[in-house]
């Protein structure tokens, strides 16, 4: 039976990774194709790295997509950890259900919905479309999510080394910036990450938000995705990947290591109480 | 006013901040644009910018304002089948998406949770990862492989199976809409899945096996309640963005595909119809906002 078990699992996941990576991998490879056609193979080039990087609207464009990334997280980060030590901490004030509420609401709110309202509010308090509301409406998409990712680290965090802090007197600000961020900083990292890359990718609320001079990258794209195919795209889809790929690889490294020198200083720090 | 922790002590403007701060963001740019959408949704369509009269401009002339309400919109959206079918055509097939992505995601979980301990962060690193990679250029590889001069043809073909004027038709229809969507939110419901069964506690189905119990019938009785919380999670997950997707129609679905998301799209973008959008923006809402409270009471207990 437990082979069988096995034989089955197997199977399952074999197939479901083969699902989720086989389309990836196939518009990377065919982004190194020399034929402009996407589909049939003709020899290996990066003349469309070459075309893609010679593209004066598709360089600016990824240039905008990555300053509102930039500016959007970093707004976004700072929101969400405190909505996290909001829900976390505060379990009694005035309209704590409608601030859960909006902060779990935008993870599922269809994204049609979430821009045309922004755009509307945009629209009538006077503010010019452009730079400025894209970001706005990626931070306030994404500190959501920032928030998520923070409180679940904030419910299994250990507060009896706050309280400890607190209790040899020291105040409660320097108390977050002393033991708590330290702490939760993986999260927080994390959930910057999160919301840079839900910012990179946004089409939908860029698309109903954005103004002159503020063409992101996927407005870009789909909008030559809707003329047609070419490998250029698929170039600049595998750069994107890259970079992905890239920071992952890089912040899973540095999380680790952190953990491991974070242990190391616990462990050290006993051995010397003891 | 914030009432707050107990046993931290501290100024009182600091607590007030950390609240107050992300509230009024919300309340501003999350909480206020609904009432807006709502208001516009009753107004008329206007050839200028923005391209619609207003109502409700300021107090004084509220019971004014209350005589002009206009709910052409909302009759325009009743009378007009085409609105109606969009909606039931997207609710269809956000359904039969969820119901999908669970017969994929399910198995995926399970083995998941199955595997030895020591791969099983590594197995889901593995599900998050494409999702760190773009949605658009997800959507966008499978128009590659379906298209069709597109991949699928060209192995089909080089198998043999297919002549060569044969070719695979299934671009710009419903079931290439299924697949993109399947595709791209598999990690959102195999996720909430994984984290419902890796809790399970495994002597609970020892015990039945040594009863006696099949491994078949011990997985119904057992495993399958027990996961229920992450099902519903990861349902509602799901089917709750999909009712309003527009990428995956607009891309793959062509003109055959009826979505609500698409529809909102171009009334707005072609039609510059920012009156109706709203009224399509506020009924999809409507539709989806007892999904959503279902969803934050489970959300709030995982």
């Amino acid at each position: 039976m437990n082979k069988n078990l096995g034989w089955f699992n197997l199977t399952s996941l074999v197939l479901g990774f083969a699902f989720l990576y086989l389309p990836i991998l196939l518009l990377v490879v065919f982004s190194f194709n020399e034929s402009k056609l996407v589909t049939v193979w003709a020899g290996f080039s990066t003349k469309w790295y070459v075309s893609m990087w010679a593209n004066e609207g598709l360089m600016d464009a990824a240039w905008v997509t990555v300053r509102v990334g930039l500016l959007s997280a970093t707004i976004a980060t700072a929101l969400g950890t405190l909505a996290a030590l909001t829900l976390d901490r505060f379990h009694r004030f005035p309209g704590r259900t409608l601030f859960s509420g909006m902060v779990y609401a935008p993870l599922v709110m269809p994204e049609v919905i979430t821009g045309l309202s922004l755009l509307l509010l945009f629209v009538a308090i006077n503010f010019d479309r452009g730079f400025w509301t894209v970001t706005l409406a990626h931070t306030t998409l994404t500190m959501c999510f920032v928030a998520v990712v923070v409180q679940s680290r904030l419910v299994t965090f250990d507060k009896s080394l706050e309280e400890a802090a607190q209790d040899l007197g020291c105040p409660p600000v320097k108390t977050f910036f002393a033991i708590t961020l330290p702490l939760i900083l993986p999260a927080v990292v994390a959930g910057w990450m999160l919301a840079f890359t839900l910012s990179l990718d946004d089409l939908v609320i860029a698309s109903f938000n954005t103004g002159p001079g503020a063409t992101t990258l996927p407005i870009k794209i789909y909008s030559q995705v809707r003329l047609g195919v070419t490998p250029e795209i698929n170039a600049i889809c595998s750069i994107m990947i890259g970079i992905v790929a890239i920071g992952v690889i890089v912040a899973s490294i540095a999380t680790r290591r952190s953990e491991l020198e974070r242990d190391k200083a616990e462990r050290a720090a006993f051995r010397v109480d003891g | 006013m914030a009432e707050a922790a107990p046993a931290k002590g501290g100024p009182g403007w600091t607590r007030w901040l950390v609240v107050a701060v992300p509230y009024l963001w919300s309340l501003v740019f999350f909480l206020a644009p609904f009432f807006i959408i709502l208001k516009i949704s009753l107004s008329q369509t206007a050839i200028a910018m923005p391209p619609y009269l207003p109502v409700f401009d300021g107090l004084s002339t509220f019971w004014e304002s209350v005589g002009e309400l206009n709910f052409d919109n909302y009759v325009f959206l009743a009378e007009d089948s085409l609105y109606i079918r969009a909606y039931l055509s997207s609710l269809k097939i956000a359904a039969v998406s969820t119901l999908l992505l669970l017969l994929i995601g399910y198995p995926m979980a399970y083995s998941m949770a199955r595997a030895p301990k020591s791969v099983r962060p590594m197995l889901v690193m593995l599900v998050i990862l494409p999702f760190w990679t773009s949605f658009l250029i997800r959507v966008y590889a499978w128009i590659g492989i379906l298209k069709p001069e597109g991949l699928i043809t060209v192995f089909l073909q080089w198998l043999g199976i297919y002549g060569p004027e044969d070719q695979l038709r299934v671009f710009n229809t419903e079931t290439a809409v299924y697949i993109g969507i399947v595709y791209s939110y598999l990690p959102f419901m195999v996720l909430p899945l994984y984290s419902a069964l890796e809790k399970l506690d495994m002597t609970l189905l020892e015990a039945a096996s040594d009863l006696g119990c099949p491994p078949v019938k011990s997985f119904w009785v057992i495993t399958f309640p027990l996961s229920l919380p992450g099902v519903i999670a990861g349902s509602f997950l799901c089917f709750i963005p999909i009712v309003g997707e527009f990428v995956i129609p607009d891309l793959l679905g062509g003109s055959s595909t009826l979505m609500i998301g698409k529809t909102l799209w171009s009334e707005f973008f072609s039609n510059r119809d920012w009156p109706l959008s709203s009224a399509v923006a506020v009924i999809l809402l409507a539709l989806l906002v007892v999904p959503i409270v279902i969803f934050q009471n489970y959300q709030k207990r995982i």
